[in-house]
């Protein structure tokens, strides 16, 4: 095709006197910067920290299921460890991690702007999270929360703990990722240059706005979820207060209006990197484009409509469980036209097994559990069984850790993007299937006890159970030590790691087209923007380790 | 940007303004229909009061949207935005009213069990 | 962006690196404001949301309890935001068209229309603290006693149910018997499991939203003595949701004058004219957000029948 993205100068392998890692330098470069690139890294190394603190919150969790009774910690420090892990991974980890630290680096370069449309709001955004982060933490300090991450209320308004520390930091989170949201959609709708029209963009970017949508729309209600909360809890004003005519259900409608639809700000970017890498390397065009584009806003908007299936025994009325249930089931149709039209782009594709592709298949499988599963859960017959157990445990940990999955792998697959180093292939494959192991040991073993009756959150259980505790906890031992080589060969990367070529994967959205790392307006010229999954114009040269524009005229 | 033919310009740059006569004329309006709401309720309607209210509150907000807040002039995506947050506020608002409205009465049903 | 390279000889100071033309960050900036609008609008609406629940349920409450409120000053400030947000509109006319000092005085004058409101919302919430008409536990309109005449024009209904003793003994019974609370915590917390086999009355916490059920069991022997009171129970929900609503919108008016007097500042230094006056029209933007809100919370909250 004419129209390949590919033009002589874009992809020199040696552009890299200066890019955006070197134009400035000094912490107050880093911490007064207005560069998206610069932004999106500072997230990055945020929520990498925040991730090893709700890991080591996992850890604690899972060492203590080692014996049925108590093994390293206390009840009560049991409850606040699971609310920790919840919180953290949930607040800190997951929600802001594809969105915030990937998107905002690739966002604007896959777009072919030079930055996102407001560069203030997003500094400021990441300053929330930084703020929402502590408070978030400060609850440690100052008594702890013990409601778990779903803060019920009337135990949440009637515990001594530090739930208003907890909740207002999840609303200063929340402000942040609604900046961060407001700020893709605005870019999107106006920062796009000539040419590059709605269905030419990549499809992490149909995500991401699909993404953006959720996080302007429900996380308002969140906001207004926990400050009523606080207020609650500071002057018990009674509105969630049965003691005061208040309603608690009230509470849980509120709490999921949100927290259903930030199931999907969770998994819709993971979703959208998955677009991405299994086109990139099955080194063919992606299947289905629109399908899977429209797919991501109607996720979206069916994701508002299911919430109170978390609801099911909570004194929800009949009439509301039934069409919650029917219309949770609406869910799984556009889900599942991703998750086809993936398997049809590998159909015959030249598929290389580089590490982020591990991770992309990884994430399907996974996936693929997570989804089916939840059709048990909404099943009201069914669920009313499952309820609080650990099979919903380990449903949602087969969903989220499919997000934490695409999160890896998209990290993999920009590394040589954002630090101008490939890491090692070898043990990046090592870790993908240690991780993998890890986690289906983990959680699969979940299934089994959830079924078998074990409920969730509980301190002690009985010895029927012990093995498959053990079984879990060894899984998670697993996945601690995948997830640490991670680490290791990341950072070695970092300083020993080879030179990254501009295009080390053949990819053909318009982040390849800029160098390794990119330089400080992202191009030097404006991109010519073509089919971003068209790899023709691109062939591999062993020299420089990566992909160079094909010659004009060549055969392909 | 989207493409250039959807794309409606305007030919000066500072956009499009609102005459004062127009904005006057607006303040008026809004300002009588407060009367109006206010006087409403001296009428008994029973339960159409309510709605009544609801109506003139709609027809002020829609005044104010559209001429002091520049809609009849924007881009339609602007509107649409609006139009579509409040059909998620419908939703929410629907759908817990649904709810609460169907448990209701198993909850004065105990309420009578023990008085 | 290639436009900006073919004539970035005329960029001016006010326009952004990454944005071409003045149109497109004028543009820009008016969809994030909507979006943000968007997302004003589904914060209150969880607000909403709790009135309408309390109101299609428990219609008496707010019948009942309306009369608390002086539609005269609810009204009086309904036209009060009115005309701030008509001087708001005329502003950024003025903007648009270069009037810089008819700009500052229009700004001025619905900062003033701020103040004005929010002094009427102070003489309101001054009154209902004297009169112990707070939310939730602290709704005790005992000191109201002998002095509710002036409040509404609807004073007379409001005598024919004294307001000392109506309603206040759910609450109180809260506040004596704390250990109570205990007994309707979620079935998860250890506590609820051996509280509620003492309390079998208590509604099992499983069935349903025990709320408003709940103060029955430990108050039905105070209320058997006045039994004429009972028609109108928890009319502290209504001060809850109240001051909850107004609260809130007050602060976003607060909100709103201190952008629109950051506006004014710039606007005194001359930076706004008919080619930039993109802050001064997203903050009208915001600012009739507000009023907009008011516009319905007004009769929600006022004008009850
Ligand atoms: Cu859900």
């Amino acid at each position: 095709m004419s129209t390949t993205g590919v033009h002589p100068g874009s992809a020199l392998p040696d552009s890299r006197e200066s890019n955006y890692l070197t134009h400035k330098s000094g912490l107050g470069s880093w911490m007064m910067t207005l560069d998206h690139k610069r932004i999106g890294v500072m997230y990055l190394i945020s929520i990498l920290v925040a991730f090893l603190l709700g890991g080591i919150f996992a850890m604690l969790v899972r060492t203590e299921h080692l014996t049925p009774k108590e093994t390293i910690m206390s009840a009560d420090t049991y409850n606040q460890v699971f609310t920790l892990h919840g919180a953290v991974m949930i607040f800190l980890v997951i929600i802001p991690g594809i969105p915030a630290a990937m998107g905002n680096f690739v966002l604007p370069i896959m777009l072919g702007a030079k930055d996102v449309a407001f560069p203030r709001l997003n500094l400021c955004s990441y300053y929330l999270y930084v703020v929402g982060t502590v408070m978030a933490l400060a609850s440690i300090a100052l008594g702890a929360v013990d409601t778990g991450w779903t803060f019920y209320t009337p135990y949440s308004t009637t515990t001594n703990t530090a739930v208003i520390w907890m909740v207002m930091g999840a609303f200063v989170l929340g402000f942040s990722s609604i900046f961060t949201g407001l700020n893709f959609i605005v870019t999107i709708h106006r920062l796009r240059p000539p040419g590059m029209t709605w269905f030419r963009m990549p499809l992490f970017l149909w995500a991401l706005y699909a993404t953006a949508i959720i996080q302007l729309l429900a996380t308002p209600v969140l906001g207004i979820t926990v400050v009523l909360l606080a207020v609650e809890k500071a002057f018990h004003i009674g509105i969630f207060d049965p003691q005061l005519g208040g309603d608690p259900v009230l509470f849980q409608h509120f709490f999921w209006f949100y927290s259903h639809p930030a199931v999907y700000i969770m998994i819709l970017p993971a979703m959208g990197v998955i677009s991405e890498l299994i086109s990139v390397f099955s080194h063919k065009h992606i299947f289905g484009y629109k399908f899977i584009a429209y797919s991501s806003v109607a996720i979206a908007i069916l994701g508002f409509l299911v919430w109170g299936h978390h609801m099911f025994t909570s004194g929800q009325s009949s009439l509301a469980n039934m069409i919650f249930s029917a219309l949770t089931f609406s869910v799984s149709i556009p889900s599942a036209i991703k998750v086809f039209n993936w398997l049809a782009t590998m159909f015959k594709g030249s598929i290389s097994l580089e590490t982020p592709m591990c991770y992309a298949l990884s994430f399907i499988f996974i996936f693929g559990i997570g989804g089916l599963t939840g059709l048990f859960l909404g099943t009201l017959a069914t669920d009313i069984h499952l309820h609080d157990t650990y099979f919903v445990v380990a449903h949602f940990h087969y969903v989220m850790f499919g997000t934490m999955i695409a999160f890896v792998g998209a990290l993999h697959y920009w590394w040589p993007k954002m630090t101008g180093r490939m890491y090692s292939e070898f043990w990046g494959r090592i870790a993908c299937a240690l991780i993998f192991l890890g986690m289906n040991i983990t959680f699969f073993t979940q299934f089994v006890m959830g079924s078998h009756g074990m409920p969730r959150r509980y301190f002690n259980y009985i010895e029927q159970f012990a093995s498959y505790h053990q079984l879990s906890t060894v899984g998670a031992f697993i996945q601690g030590i995948g997830f640490i080589v991670v680490a290791i060969y990341l950072a070695h990367s970092l300083f020993r790691g080879r030179r990254a070529p501009a295009n080390p994967w053949g990819g053909n959205s318009l982040e390849w087209h800029c160098s390794s790392p990119p330089p400080h307006d992202n191009f030097a010229v404006t991109p010519t923007v073509g089919d971003c999954y068209d790899y023709s114009g691109w062939q591999y040269d062993a020299q420089i380790g990566g992909y160079i524009p094909r010659p004009v005229g060549a055969e392909h | 940007m989207s493409s250039p033919a959807v794309e409606h310009h305007h030919s000066e740059d500072q956009g499009h303004v609102v005459s004062l006569g127009l904005l006057a004329g607006v303040w008026l309006a809004l300002l009588v229909l407060t009367v109006v709401t206010v006087g409403a309720i001296y009428v008994n309607l029973g339960k159409l009061n309510l709605w009544l209210a609801m109506i003139i509150a709609t027809i002020k907000a829609l005044l104010v949207a559209v001429y002091f807040m520049h809609l009849r002039w924007d881009r339609p995506f602007n509107a649409y935005i609006l139009v579509g947050s409040l059909i998620f506020v419908l939703l929410f608002i629907g759908f817990v009213m649904m709810d609460t409205a169907a448990y209701l009465p198993e909850i004065d049903f105990k309420d009578t069990l023990h008085p | 962006m290639n436009q900006h390279e073919a004539h970035g000889s005329e960029h001016p100071s006010f326009l952004a690196h990454h944005f071409a033309t003045p149109r497109q960050q004028f543009e820009a900036g008016k969809l994030g404001m909507w979006l943000f609008l968007s997302t004003e609008i589904l914060l209150f609406s969880g607000l909403f949301c709790a009135y309408a629940v309390y109101r299609a349920n428990h219609p008496e409450i707010f019948v009942y309890a309306h009369h608390f409120l002086d539609s005269t000053l609810g009204a009086i400030n309904t036209v009060v935001l009115i005309c701030s947000s008509f001087t708001m509109a005329w502003a950024v006319r003025s903007a648009q068209l270069g009037q810089k000092k008819r700009l500052c005085v229009l700004l001025a004058f619905t900062i003033l229309c701020g103040f004005g409101f929010m002094g009427i919302k102070f003489i309101e919430y001054r009154h209902k603290w004297h009169a112990g008409l707070l939310p939730g536990k602290h709704y005790n309109p005992q000191a109201h006693e002998g002095d509710h005449a002036p409040v509404s024009g609807h004073a007379d209904e409001a005598e024919h149910q004294p307001t000392t003793t109506a309603a206040r003994h759910p609450v109180e019974s809260a506040a004596v018997e704390p250990e109570h609370q205990a007994a309707t915590t979620p079935a998860s917390t250890p506590a609820s499991s051996t509280a509620s086999e003492e309390h079998t009355l208590q509604v099992p916490p499983t069935i349903g939203p025990a709320g408003l059920a709940a103060p029955v069991t430990t108050t039905a022997d105070v209320h058997a003595e006045e039994s004429t009171d009972e028609k109108v129970k928890n009319v502290q929900i209504f001060f809850s949701i109240y001051f909850a609503m107004t609260g809130l919108h007050g602060l976003h008016v607060l909100a709103g004058m201190s952008v629109i007097g950051w506006v004014l500042w710039r606007s005194m230094r001359g930076e706004f004219g008919p080619l930039y006056y993109t802050p001064v029209d997203l903050a009208g933007l915001y600012w009739h957000l507000v009023d907009l809100i008011w516009i319905y919370l007004f009769p929600l909250l006022y004008l009850i029948h």
